[in-house]
């Protein structure tokens, strides 16, 4: 069984590559059971977002 | 000949004026500067990457008449210097390869999240952050934001901005770096968990405290 410290590694891989049909399995059968992980995996992709609209301000904050 | 020159400034007259605003170049060449500075970590490379930028964009003046869309040319092409001066220098100053920093990073920073058996630690479990929206008009959040890039250990603020800034593929910053896709993976892990501790502890606790 995945646990949290594998479970937000692949939280956050999952933005940079493909996960395995294995992973997937693991990761969704994890973040079903645990609600800590649900969040990290929504901030992680907050700060995607976030990380997209800073440079995205800083390119054309005069609006 | 006369006719010729004439029409090229009228073309590009509104262009020139943004060179002439002194304020407004200003104020971008210090932004640009710190997104360079942040990517490269190196004030040299970063200072021509701006430079080159600017002449480019100088000489090419005539393609744009807006100042928001010559800003956000201008900073395309500073992404593309950036990208063109690392794959050049293929430098890997010392600072870009530490991990540390102000705060607990990698292994420590594991250790300190999680408990032995791998579960969250009880007081470091995640909870819902409020929506970021409200954050995204909001100059202290953004001043947060760039606080918390800046504390990043350098080797973790470099891949990151190239992955999430300069949106490079996996292959390309691997090639660029020399380092394997494992273990650029681990480092975004690792830079995204410093980046949304030091988020957290900044700004989404303390907004709900
Ligand atoms: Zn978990």
């Amino acid at each position: 069984m995945m646990k949290c410290k594998q479970a937000t590694q692949m939280l956050s891989e999952k933005l940079d590559r493909p996960l395995s049909a294995k992973e997937k399995i693991n990761l969704a059968m994890h973040t079903a059971i645990c609600g800590p992980c649900r969040q990290f995996g929504k901030q992680m992709e907050m700060i995607r977002g976030l990380s997209k609209s800073y440079s995205k301000a800083k390119e054309s904050d005069d609006k | 000949m006369t006719n010729a020159n004439v029409s090229v400034e009228i073309d590009s007259s509104a262009a020139v004026n943004i060179f002439q605003d002194t304020v407004f170049i200003e104020d971008l060449r210090t932004q640009m500067l710190k997104f360079a500075r942040l990517q490269v970590r190196d004030n040299q490379i970063a200072e021509d990457a701006v430079q080159e930028a600017m002449i480019s964009a100088y000489q090419n003046i005539d393609r744009f008449a807006r100042q928001a869309a010559f800003k956000t040319w201008v900073f395309s092409i500073l992404k593309n210097k950036i990208i063109d001066l690392l794959r050049k220098e293929k430098r890997h100053t010392a600072a870009s390869q530490l991990e540390d920093g102000p705060n607990l990073n990698g292994d420590a920073l594991i250790e300190h999240l999680f408990e032995e058996n791998g579960h969250w630690q009880k007081d470091e479990r995640p909870k819902k952050w409020d929506q970021p929206e409200h954050g995204v008009e909001n100059t202290h959040f953004w001043r947060i934001f760039d606080a918390c890039l800046d504390a990043l250990p350098a080797k973790y603020g470099r891949l990151f901005m190239m992955r999430e800034f300069l949106e490079m593929d996996t292959p390309e910053i691997c090639h660029n770096e020399e380092v394997t896709v494992s273990s650029l993976n681990v480092t975004l892990y690792r830079a995204r968990l410093r980046l949304r501790e030091c988020l957290e502890d900044h700004w989404f606790q303390k907004e709900t405290s």
